[in-house]
């Protein structure tokens, strides 16, 4: 740690983030409007999304440029590193949330409502005939089609592509690193590139497999609990990935403005490891709502 | 728009009037923010409080309807959590952290003032309910389905209002983290941290790990509403008391954030007034980081009567009793640092020992709501209410006022007036106790909570409750009285302030100049 003066970059006041506030209350209020079913609230809530959009441009430009003129050290370097992996920790916690939801159902709801343990009474007297299983849309057999009946996704078809893909995408943002290290630019666009297609077409894929589910399979978010469990997760995953592209899209740009150095790249460093956890939450999800 | 990133010397504030607060990057400026506005949700939540408590001074309906009842009691604990105290907690973390640590600001100034300026819009959305069709919430602050689903308009706004909150509260421990590891001055190790600053980086942890299970679980409850999902629903096949699982994984570390930096605060508090270093530094340490850990694993102490196998309750009640050793560790070492010192009661020391001895009666209250076949006597009746309100107005709020009296002269350059500070102190401790004392009487008697209207024989604690509630209320007037004027003048602080601290907070001028420690100290 560094003893001398101005070694910390601190900024002395920044218009961005009460924009940001601003934004988000805006999209809040929309969002709010909206599932009251009011007409005004998708207006309201893209207002409030174009507002974060340019928050986004305007704070993150100021980072980048302060960046480039040299503001910042090695220690706030340090800073945004930490910082970074605690926001991914915050995220690992989110989806943890989610899963925790899918581990309670399997093992514990569901077979209570089909007269394990604690939910004998339960089933003998509110559902009596239920059978425990997995996949299930529970005792009630909400959604699916008219008798109820619905179908999942095997893991051997698409899901398992997408696994394949993501994968490789995790290897070719490493080999993008690497050289990035070694300033071998022309391999750290063609990594960088490789992983962006690669994440696009994972994107596509579940898109398809979405339509196929609604479509063909009476699996639908309302489809009972599988179905929540199954759309809120694989959902909440794909829109991370969504982030990572646009992430990475942006980190190309910058790459081809000759952004980064070997030692200093934060920018980049970041969005990696942000595509490395959306990589490890997605075999976590392929094992446990896929496979098993 | 651009910032201001000249890299000349700055000695006050980049900009006047409001657009300073607005846009204010300063680790000062930021935590006096938020601690006035958690002052003024203090007195929002307050005057909530006070009118429960008008309505249950008599036995019958009197004052406002049981619907507006159950919307006051939800809000009143939700502006109280997320308004009152969590943000006093981050604005003491502002003001004292780079000062503690030696460190030039928090390390993400501008994330800084975001986490900030999320809470008033997010408030705007939460209080806004009130004047919606339907009004409040009215279902708890713990938000359980299937009742909660049954909120009028208001309902997506308060979901979203806690998301934002939640946003707030996860980039501030960020923020918080990062300033701990990454900005200490040199020599500043981790064994020799003030400990306020080691409870609030480990309060961080637990927010960090706590504050997304909750947005996820309010996420859940809203698709169940608006978009046919069956989390909570049995006939699909999910469970309502799944909800109370996840909402209390957030919920137990919950009550630790609330209560950890104060722990802190009375760690630097006690020493000072006692003239003794802390007794037992290392064991609080080691006792504050077993208490965020079995904090997560102790959750289900609060469904013991919704149904869980033997097994289950047997294992929540075990570890819930663990957390009493490394509580009564801290406790001791309290004692043990008042033993033998020559102490003197100045307001802040004050507030800390009734501290010490208000909070182990909730302590004690906890554990026998730990007791399962207790607990399926006591749940739901005043005497949780009780518990819960011995740990968090003597409790965490005493902490909170400990550390405004403590540092309020290096925040201001005066001296508080000692006089008007003792008169709060005795006017708030002896108020407190009538307010939440006979509470235990009526849980043991059975009294429900959050119920408008009680059978006669519970008429007369009720009285003398209400009674404590008012004078409780108003004695914080004098706070506020004080505040202002310690404020606007008073007798000059010392660099010190008091006899002899320690820290590096104490070898700056009073009042902290608008930019500290920009060469760091050699520690
Ligand atoms: C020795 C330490 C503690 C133990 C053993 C303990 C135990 C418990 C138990 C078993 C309950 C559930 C009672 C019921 O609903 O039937 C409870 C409720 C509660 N406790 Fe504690 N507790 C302790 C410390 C704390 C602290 C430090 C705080 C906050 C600063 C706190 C805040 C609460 C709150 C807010 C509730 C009620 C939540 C609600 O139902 O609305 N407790 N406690
Ligand atoms: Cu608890």
């Amino acid at each position: 740690m560094a003893d001398t003066k101005s070694d910390y970059f601190v900024p002395h006041g920044s218009p961005w983030p009460i924009v940001a506030s601003v934004s988000m209350f805006v999209m809040a209020l929309g969002g709010a409007l909206w599932l009251n079913g009011s007409d005004a609230g998708r207006t309201v809530l893209l207002l409030g999304l174009a507002g974060l959009t340019f928050m986004m441009f305007g704070w993150l430009g100021t980072v980048i440029r302060e960046n480039i003129a040299g503001l910042y050290s090695g220690w706030v370097d340090r800073s945004f590193r930490q910082g970074m992996a605690w926001f991914i920790f915050s995220e690992v916690m989110f989806f943890f949330g989610f899963f925790g939801a899918l581990f309670y159902a399997r093992v514990l709801a569901v077979p209570w409502l089909g007269g394990d343990g604690i939910g004998e009474a339960t089933n003998s007297l509110l559902w009596s005939g239920f059978e425990s299983e997995w996949p299930t849309n529970g005792p009630g057999e909400i959604g699916g089609d008219a008798e109820g009946g619905f179908q999942t996704i095997g893991w051997s078809g698409l899901p398992l592509l997408n696994t394949a893909l993501l994968l490789t995408s995790s290897v070719t943002i490493t080999i993008a690193h690497h050289a990035l290290k070694n300033n071998n630019r022309r391999l750290l666009n063609i990594g960088t590139l490789l992983t962006i297609v690669l994440g696009a077409v994972f994107l596509y894929v579940q898109a398809f497999e979405y339509v196929h589910a609604y479509q063909d399979l009476d699996l639908r978010l309302s489809t009972g609990i599988y179905g929540s469990t199954f759309f809120m997760l694989t959902g909440f995953h794909g829109a991370h990935v969504t982030l990572g592209v646009i992430m990475l899209v942006v980190t190309y740009i910058r790459i081809l403005r000759g952004h980064f150095t070997p030692n200093e790249h934060f920018g980049f460093q970041a969005v990696s490891w942000y595509w490395h956890f959306v990589d490890v939450v997605w075999v976590c999800l392929f094992i446990f709502v896929y496979v098993l | 728009m651009s910032d201001t990133t000249h890299e000349e010397h700055h000695d006050g504030p980049h900009a006047s009037g409001m657009w300073r607060w607005l846009t204010t990057t300063n680790h000062k400026d930021i935590g006096t923010l938020y601690l006035v506005f958690s002052l003024i949700m203090f007195l929002v939540g307050g005057t909530m409080a006070l009118i429960i408590r008008t309505e249950l001074f008599q036995p019958g309906l009197q004052l406002v309807d049981p619907h507006f009842f159950n919307q006051m009691t939800t809000m009143h604990a939700l502006v109280m959590i997320f308004g009152a105290l969590m943000p006093a907690f981050v604005g003491l973390a502002n003001w004292q952290i780079p000062l503690m640590v030696g460190a030039p600001d928090m390390a993400l100034p501008r994330m800084n003032n975001w986490s900030f300026w999320i809470l008033p819009p997010a408030f705007l959305l939460l209080l806004g309910t009130l004047f919606m069709p339907g009004g409040a919430p009215a279902g708890g602050w713990t938000l359980y389905p299937p009742l909660i689903l049954q909120t009028g308009d208001a309902f997506p706004f308060v979901v979203f209002s806690l998301h934002m909150l939640g946003a707030s509260s996860i980039l501030g421990a960020i923020n918080i983290i990062v300033t701990i590891t990454n900005m200490r001055a040199p020599g500043m190790g981790f064994m020799k941290m003030p400990l306020f600053v080691w409870t609030w980086l480990i309060t961080a942890y637990l927010l960090i790990g706590a504050m997304p299970v909750l947005a996820g679980a309010i996420t859940m409850l809203l698709t169940d509403r608006y978009f046919d999902t069956s989390f909570f629903l049995a006939a699909g096949g999910g469970d309502p008391v799944m909800f109370q699982h996840i909402f209390w994984f957030f919920g137990h570390p919950e009550v630790y954030i609330l209560i950890l930096p104060a722990f802190g605060i009375i760690s630097q508090v006690i020493p000072t007034f006692s003239r003794k270093p802390l007794f037992g530094y290392v064991s609080m340490v080691i006792a504050t980081s077993a208490i965020a850990f079995l904090s997560y694993v102790v959750w289900a102490h609060h469904m013991f009567t919704v149904g869980m196998p033997a097994a289950g309750m047997l294992f929540f009640m075990i570890t819930t009793m663990f957390i009493a050793v490394p509580t009564g560790v801290k406790i001791f070492n309290w004692l043990a640092t008042m033993w033998r010192g020559s102490i003197s009661f100045e307001t802040p020391m004050l507030f800390a020992v009734a501290f010490v001895i208000l909070f182990t009666i909730g302590g004690f209250s906890g554990l026998m709501l730990a007791l399962v076949p207790a607990d399926i006597e006591y749940h739901d009746t005043y005497f949780v209410v009780a518990h819960f309100h011995y740990v968090l107005v003597p409790g965490a709020i005493f902490g909170v006022i400990a550390g405004v009296y403590y540092w309020l002269p290096k925040w201001t350059g005066h001296m508080y007036n000692e006089t008007l500070g003792k008169w709060h102190f005795w006017l708030s401790t002896i108020f407190v106790n009538i307010l939440f004392f006979p509470q235990h009487f009526l849980g043991l008697a059975s009294m429900p909570r959050r119920i408008p209207d009680y059978s006669v024989q519970f008429t007369e604690f009720n009285m003398i409750s209400t009674v404590g509630a008012f004078g409780f209320g108003l004695s914080q007037l004098l706070f506020v009285w004080m505040l202002v004027k310690c404020v606007k003048g008073g007798e000059k602080a010392s660099t010190e302030v008091w006899d002899d601290p320690e820290g590096l907070e104490w070898t700056v001028p009073s009042p902290a100049p608008y930019h500290t420690f920009e060469t760091a100290p050699k520690v």
